[in-house]
């Protein structure tokens, strides 16, 4: 207990040096230029915290009977949960349209896109072991091949999809090439650099990507050539089959979209982790120079996995564009990529149904709360809710990036971590 | 959401010349190499905290960058401080905010690794890895949250400088700022240069670096001597911040995040693992930065320093003055 | 079989070793023996194409009379092409996957060709099913070798260390090795497992698998060594039958000369 107190004071004076100057004291912008304004409490606030999570953490270290959890804790979530968790929520994303909510199929729609980038960025960290901190750059090689080929040539969605993963892929193999010999954390910095080059390109190449303004009017989908109007007549979906023409009906049709898109980076995924690819990627995330003494040839292994991954971030990139019907570079900062890595991450990597489950939590789940606090902020004219609303999405990235710490320190493998074999005899 | 700021170009230091030619030419150049020098001794400060970390436990410190991006506010902060205070001596009020910014960054440094590395010593080897992006998220943001989101300007605390040559309508200016800030720095490195070689700290982090194992078994309290490095990183970078400071005049909490990526450059350039190396390659990547921007396109400036790191990586990947890593089987 | 000629390799200003020549002969066991620090490691990462020698040459014939130039091909390619596997001193199994994985992964060229580049067999089509079979019936063949058959499912960490030892020695039989290269097999196993792993051994070259290996443990390389080179300071100091290498005094007094650093 004496121990816990002091070691509780410690930790305290630490996380006053922290954070008495950076949050006990702000820099305003006034009209006059800088002023230093005092914060204390929330400089108390947080140093409290730190003493009592502290003190706490020992308390809770030291209580009677720890030994004999301590061997439970190795245990992982059980596999059979993927049995049952993962046909309910495939039957509840199919059932989601039904409630008729425009605001459901949405956040929906957010959820699985996010999904999908966090099964496609899956292959590449989770199974083949590659840290991948430029992913957002094949989302948008997706989106804007799509937007300028339909700009250009006035091609449809449907021409555009497989191209699009293409010139991903392709990018993917051009950056994969001189970096994949290199030790693993080259790739990460290679990779981050690439996402802000890209970013880059597409603000200043004004002449092709109409830079920071981005490009407009892109095309929505069509369901077997007929589009989604609101005029109802020939060629439309609503003439077709004769009903009334409503937004709603393309929205669903999006979202099916997705879920299909989604549904196939999952199969094509769980398919090829039982194939001799995918077991070679997974046994270069445990040893690579193993792999090498078995004849694999690594930088070549490495390089589809990259190239796999980067040509579904592709098609999550070309049905961004054409539900958004616009794009410009400030959807693709490294914020993104540092959401789906935390998604992956959070997920359990290599973990398919972990990365939905996160992707449905830290996506749509903190989206409804913000949705939630600023509805309540208007109801009640609370400002409080309103700012709180306001925050979150900067609060968001905060707690992504502790969650990864968390998630590391506590459970690297993940809070889905029960690896099913490829192969039983 | 996020509209990327980057560190705002001050105008004069790329004003072209009206005529290119002759000796109008040949001082536009020089003032280039002026600027240029000062903004690599400032990258050269951060990378050798990044070479420091590699050689000692072979990790990437992502979040150094945005330890540097922490230094600059603590600065920003101090400088604010103390004029508020009353200290307003120029000399008197940096020496104060250095060793206040060096300080309390040192502690972020320590921290850093207390929570997010050391618990990892020995996990996979992704795992200290992505603890690092989630540690440089959890800064930025940390920075954000707190201290808003705004760009922070400062009045120049030294202006003015000597004109070292006048052609014509272009003046070659050396800055009392850069004078002090390369001066800063050649202090700051002969300072760590005699810490690593004259010391038995020093010593101990040479032998960590050479073997970390062996080390620990000779008696080396390698935890404590890994916990030193980023704390002498950190306060490196945090002297960095300082001088990113005085010479922009304007700071954001996203700043760590190209500065970091460009000094990781310097770094891998230079030798990672090299300590002059990383100044070597700071220099360069600063000398670079500026003689693109000058010559082709600010715009694409930084894209200039990750084409660097890129090509570097495929042609020299042990870098200037690195040695070849020999795979252990 | 094997022939080492000339072999150099310099770190920086130290020659690990120097001028090195020797053979291995088709369906013998060859053991490269000598003191620490004497560059047998070194050599053997040469041969596997861990390291690329600074001169000389490694020409390997197969048995059906194809030659291949180790020294300059790319590592995956000396195990791909020419045949001749390796295991590690400090096992490298693929720790996170079962023991049925381990040995599926090393047989991941001949299922690969199988699989028509992932494409074919990921919409269920071709001949994949089958090699899938074939694979695991050889994996099965192997498991059963080694005595490990009832634990195919297991994550491969959670074998006992002789089980490992035995494990990557199959792992390494799968590709269907002409040559295989065991470094230090016998290092840390009991004298129950050292003698199961002589058996194994010499069941591997009854097959027709010559062997190379390095080995600190004299006993294992006496009693099953066909062919002992010795070398001190990268060079090769005597060379022949183990009975031979037994009584050259130039053995002797590297041996006693460098004390106890042997072991």
């Amino acid at each position: 207990m004496r121990a816990a107190l002091r070691d509780a004071f410690l930790s305290a004076a630490i996380a006053l040096g922290l954070f008495a100057p950076l949050v006990g004291l702000v820099l305003d912008n006034g009209d006059q230029g800088l002023v230093l304004r005092g914060r204390p409490i929330a400089a108390a606030v947080l140093v409290a915290m730190v003493f009592f999570g502290r003190l706490g953490m020992h308390l809770w270290a030291d209580r009677p009977g720890k030994e004999a959890r301590a061997v439970k804790r190795g245990l992982v979530v059980p596999t059979g949960a993927n049995r049952f968790l993962a046909p309910a929520l495939l039957a509840f994303a199919v059932l989601l349209p039904l409630t008729g909510s425009r605001y459901y199929v949405d956040l929906g729609t957010l959820v699985l896109t996010y999904v999908m980038l966090g099964w496609g960025l899956n292959i590449v960290v989770g199974l083949a072991g590659l840290l991948d901190l430029g992913y957002v750059a094949f989302y948008a090689v997706g989106a804007y091949s799509y937007a300028l080929l339909a700009e250009t040539f006035g091609l449809g969605f449907w021409t555009c999809l497989p191209l699009a993963g293409i010139l991903a892929a392709f990018w993917g193999v051009l950056l994969g090439f001189p970096v994949l010999r290199l030790r693993g954390d080259y790739l990460a910095i290679v990779t981050l650099a690439f996402g802000e080059i890209i970013r880059v390109v597409l603000i200043n190449w004004v002449a092709v990507t109409h830079g920071p303004n981005g490009i407009t009017d892109i095309p929505r989908p069509t369901l077997f050539g007929l589009r989604f109007s609101m005029d109802g007549g020939e060629g439309t979906v609503a003439g077709f089959f004769d009903i009334e023409p409503e937004t709603i009906q393309r929205v669903v049709f999006l979202y099916y979209l997705i879920l299909a898109l989604a549904l196939l980076t999952n199969w094509v995924t769980i398919r090829l982790r039982r194939m001799p690819l995918g077991r070679a990627w997974e046994a270069l995330r445990e040893d690579e120079i193993a792999c090498r003494s078995l004849g694999i040839d690594v930088t070549n292994t490495k390089l589809t996995a990259f190239a796999i991954g980067a040509m579904f971030g592709g098609f999550a990139g070309a049905f961004f564009a054409t539900r958004q019907a616009f794009i410009s570079p400030e959807s693709f900062t490294f914020i993104e990529s540092a959401t789906v890595l935390a998604i992956v991450v959070l997920g359990g990597l290599g973990s398919q149904l972990g990365v939905a489950l996160a992707a449905l939590v830290m996506v749509g789940g903190l989206e409804m709360l913000r949705d939630l606090l600023s509805t309540l902020g208007e109801q009640m004219g609370s400002e409080l809710f309103s700012g709180l609303a306001g925050d979150l999405p900067t609060y968001r990235m905060l707690i992504f990036g502790l969650a990864l710490v968390v998630m590391m320190v506590l459970r690297p493998r993940g809070l889905v971590s029960g690896r099913t074999p490829t192969a039983v005899l | 959401m996020f509209v990327t700021r980057l560190a705002p170009v001050r105008p004069d230091v790329f004003a072209r010349p009206v005529r290119t030619e002759g000796v109008e030419a040949l001082a536009y150049a020089l003032q280039q190499l002026i600027n240029g020098v000062t903004l690599g001794m400032i990258y050269g400060l951060i990378a050798v905290g990044y070479t420091m970390v590699y050689g000692i436990i072979g990790m990437i410190n992502f979040a150094h960058g945005d330890i540097f991006m922490v230094g600059a506010f603590l600065s920003l902060i101090s400088l604010l401080g103390l004029a508020s205070l009353g200290i307003t001596a120029v000399p008197l009020a940096l020496a104060l905010t250095l060793l206040f910014a060096a300080g309390l960054a040192a502690l972020y440094g320590w921290t850093v690794e207390r929570v997010a590395y050391r618990p990892l010593r020995g996990s996979f080897r992704l795992a200290p890895l992505i603890s690092a992006i989630g540690m440089s998220i959890v800064l930025q943001n940390f920075v954000q949250v707190g201290q808003g989101a705004r760009v922070k300007p400062m009045n120049a605390l030294l202006p003015g400088g000597i004109e070292l040559m006048n052609e014509g309508d272009f003046a070659v200016q050396l800055s009392w700022m850069q004078i002090a800030i390369v001066a800063t720095t050649l202090i700051v490195l002969t300072a760590f240069t005699w810490l690593v070689t004259r010391t038995p700290l020093g010593r101990s982090m040479r032998a960590c670096e050479q073997d970390l194992k062996m080390a620990g078994l000779l008696g080396i309290d390698t935890d404590r001597t890994i916990s030193l490095t980023f704390v002498i990183g950190a306060a490196l970078a945090a002297v960095a911040g300082l001088l990113f400071l005085l010479y922009y005049g304007v700071i954001d909490f996203f700043i760590g995040f190209l500065a970091g990526v460009k000094a990781f450059t310097a770094a891998v350039l230079g030798g990672i693992g090299s300590l002059p190396g990383a100044v070597l390659g700071g220099l360069l990547i600063g000398l670079i930065e500026v003689f693109w921007s000058a010559y082709f396109s600010v715009e694409y400036k930084d894209v200039a320093a990750f084409a660097v790191l890129i090509l570097v990586l495929i042609f020299r990947p042990s870098g200037i003055l690195g040695r070849a890593e020999v795979e252990k089987v | 079989m094997l022939a080492v000629s000339n072999l150099t390799m310099r770190f920086g200003g130290l020659t690990a070793v120097d001028k090195l020549s020797f053979e291995a002969r088709a369906g013998e066991v060859t053991a490269v023996i000598g003191p620490n620090g004497a560059g047998k490691t070194t050599v053997f990462n040469c041969v596997t194409g861990f390291y690329r020698p600074s001169s000389g040459g490694i020409a390997l014939t197969h048995p059906g009379g194809a030659r291949f130039a180790l020294e300059k091909m790319p590592g995956h390619r000396i195990a791909s092409r020419a045949k001749v596997a390796r295991t590690f001193q400090n096992i490298r199994l693929f720790a996170g996957m079962t023991v049925l994985e381990n040995l599926l992964v090393a047989q991941h060229n001949r299922l690969m060709a199988a699989t028509g580049f992932g494409v074919v067999a990921l919409l269920g089509l071709g001949s994949y099913r089958a090699a899938e079979r074939a694979g695991v019936e050889k994996a099965r063949h192997w498991l059963e070798r080694i005595g490990l058959i009832d634990r195919a499912n297991d994550v491969a960490s959670a074998l006992p260390y002789g089980a490992q030892r035995r494990l990557e020695i199959a792992r390494a039989m799968c590709i269907d090795p002409v040559m295989l290269c065991l470094d230090e097999p016998a290092a840390g196993l009991n004298p129950r497992e050292s003698e199961a792993l002589n058996q194994l051994l010499l069941s591997i070259r009854a097959d027709g698998c010559s062997l190379l290996l390095i080995e600190h443990d004299m006993g294992v390389v006496m009693r099953i060594s066909d062919h002992i080179v010795v070398l001190d300071h990268g060079r090769k100091i005597s060379d022949g039958t183990p009975e031979q290498v037994r009584a050259d005094p130039a053995v002797i007094a590297a041996y006693l000369g460098e004390g106890d650093d042997d072991e």
